[in-house]
């Protein structure tokens, strides 16, 4: 990785837990620009000809292999929309790990958009991870607004862990799901926002498939002034179990607007939201004073715990 | 040494002011295990409350190790050597009880120290200790874990709300050797333990009744204990060793 600086390399580390070049399949983008690759036997990556973006196609039956890709961004005032597709082969059993962090010390808005669709093969399993991040001190906002759809065969699997905990100032976050016979989605999501940010998640999820089933789960933390929305709609059109949660803790002057969105479309489809905004427990923070802590510590310990 | 001088708590409710305390003073001596007991109601969990400066008094003083604690905070006596575990013990989402281990010994331990605390409030470690502090646990769980907090915590005067309130399947004499070794472990250490268990007044030096908000009784076991013996203060353990 020696086309990255240290800022670079920081942000590499925030995104994708990477010190080093990670094992199997990966591409690095860096201000827009590709600053290494690898494809495997297994694993290939190419990229776009129409557009930016990359196509990442996994064989049937690949196994415990991972793929990389994430972005890194420090120029200021640098806009940018990716589009990855994902074509992940039947019974294969893979992860993929993505993220974009944006360092902006500039004046100017620093922007990135990924497109992500994924194709899940039947009988495959997809572990997906993603982290955003930002810094930087500039005036300039961090601004990404990350896209999914989620095409699923038969039986097939995918958990997504999609996690922003810092500095990304504006962010709206769609992500599209559609569930063939027996397929599962499992979505973690956690999110933190703090001064004026505002954090826009929304989740449209087709359980289109007999016996299909979907949960998504929401943990976030709203601090200062900052706003957060989570419009969560699952349509259940056949036999099938959803479930959508929305967990949340506000401080300062944070708000949070959940949206419970449920439509069933057949009597056998089984559909749950559950819903719950307040503030840190007193008796939580009294707890951990007892251990010793300060109340700002108890504060900090049990968000790190809620966002784990 | 802890000393409680004319300590008042009155509560508002519906407009009229109710004394939950009366103008009670006492002194806790080290090396002490002191029992309150009383009808429920009578104020010993606010007395506890107001120990560890989770309640402040209307009026009187606290007083721990010859310093004034009234105005403190908890943090500020826990930093002190006073430690609490509550009657309730409360839940959390995502804190492990490793985490709330380390937090309590103050220092990063090994995943053996860690395990001692647990297996010596009758919780096989292994199982527990990577376990979230949530609704997953059961009451006497979450229970046993609070008492371990305690342990690791190691204060010099640990404050026990009804500990043995839900440990339904524990045996009773494993909660009264992890007194009996809290006693030991910690040079000068007292103990105060609001109960309504004979079985553990018994290993108690000293038994306070506090009744309408005031000291009924206060004196040696071995006078308070005869008086109380067949009462709703003193009930006989129906709890079986297992």
């Amino acid at each position: 990785m020696a086309k990255l600086d240290d800022i670079q390399r920081r942000l590499l580390l925030e995104v994708a837990d990477l010190h080093e070049i990670p094992e199997g399949a990966y591409n690095i983008r860096s201000n827009s620009e590709s600053a290494g690759r690898r494809s495997t036997e297994n694993i290939e990556i190419i990229s776009k000809t129409d557009v930016s973006g990359l196509e990442v196609r996994i064989k049937p039956g690949t196994k415990n292999e991972s793929v990389h890709i994430p972005v890194v961004m420090t120029r200021s005032g640098l806009k940018e929309v990716v589009y990855n597709d994902f074509f992940i082969g039947e019974d294969s059993d893979v992860l993929i790990v993505a993220g974009c962090g944006i360092d902006n010390c500039g004046n100017q808005d620093s922007e990135h958009d990924g497109i992500h669709r994924f194709y899940v093969g039947r009988g495959a399993h997809v572990r997906y991870v993603e982290k955003h991040y930002g810094s930087g001190e500039g005036k300039g906002k961090r601004i990404l607004n990350p896209g999914t759809e989620v095409y699923m065969e038969e039986n097939s699997s995918m958990e997504m862990e999609m996690v922003q905990i810092k500095g990304v100032v504006d962010t709206e976050r769609v992500t599209k799901a559609e569930l063939g016979e027996g397929a599962k989605l499992v979505v973690r999501e956690r999110l933190m926002t703090h001064g004026d940010q505002r954090a826009v998640s929304r989740y449209d999820v087709s359980l289109n498939g007999r016996g299909s089933s979907a949960d998504v789960v929401s943990r976030s933390v709203a601090k200062d002034d900052s706003f957060q929305k989570f419009d969560a709609k699952i349509l259940g059109n056949t036999e099938c179990y959803g479930h959508t949660e929305c967990d949340s803790i506000i401080m300062d002057r944070g708000r949070i607007l959940a949206v419970p969105g449920l439509e069933a479309n057949s009597v056998d489809a089984s559909l749950v939201h559950e819903a719950a905004i307040g503030k840190i427990a007193g008796e939580q923070i009294i707890k951990l004073m007892t251990l010793g802590l300060s109340e700002q510590e108890a504060e900090e310990q049990i968000i790190n715990g809620f966002l784990r | 040494m802890l000393e409680l001088k004319n300590i008042s708590f009155e509560v508002s409710a519906d407009s009229e002011n109710r004394e939950i305390l009366k103008n009670v003073s006492l002194r806790i001596d080290d090396r002490k295990l002191v029992v309150i007991t009383g009808p429920n109601g009578g104020g010993k969990s606010t007395l506890a409350k107001l120990i560890m400066g989770i309640e402040k008094p209307t009026s009187g003083k606290v007083i721990f190790n010859g310093t004034d604690i009234t105005e403190l905070s908890v943090t500020e006596r826990a930093k002190l050597g006073i430690g609490f575990a509550f009657q309730q013990p409360v839940k959390f989402k995502g804190i492990r009880v490793s985490d709330l281990l380390r937090i309590a010994s103050g220092k990063k331990i090994s995943t053996a120290i860690a395990c001692d605390y647990l297996s010596s409030v009758g919780l096989c470690a292994a199982d527990y200790i990577d376990r979230e502090i949530n609704s997953s646990l059961s009451g006497g769980e979450l229970k046993r874990i609070e008492i371990a907090t305690v342990l690791a915590r190691g204060s010099s005067l640990s404050v026990f709300d009804e500990p043995e309130a839900g440990i339904d399947l524990w045996s009773f004499q494993n909660l009264i050797e992890v007194f009996q070794n809290l006693r030991t472990n910690i040079q000068n250490s007292s103990i105060i333990i609001i109960s309504h268990q004979e079985r553990i007044m018994n290993i108690s030096d000293d038994i306070l009744v506090i009744k309408d908000g005031s000291v009924d009784l206060y004196g040696p076991r071995e006078e308070i204990l005869p008086q109380l013996t067949g009462t709703r203060y003193a009930v006989k353990g129906c709890i079986k060793s297992l």
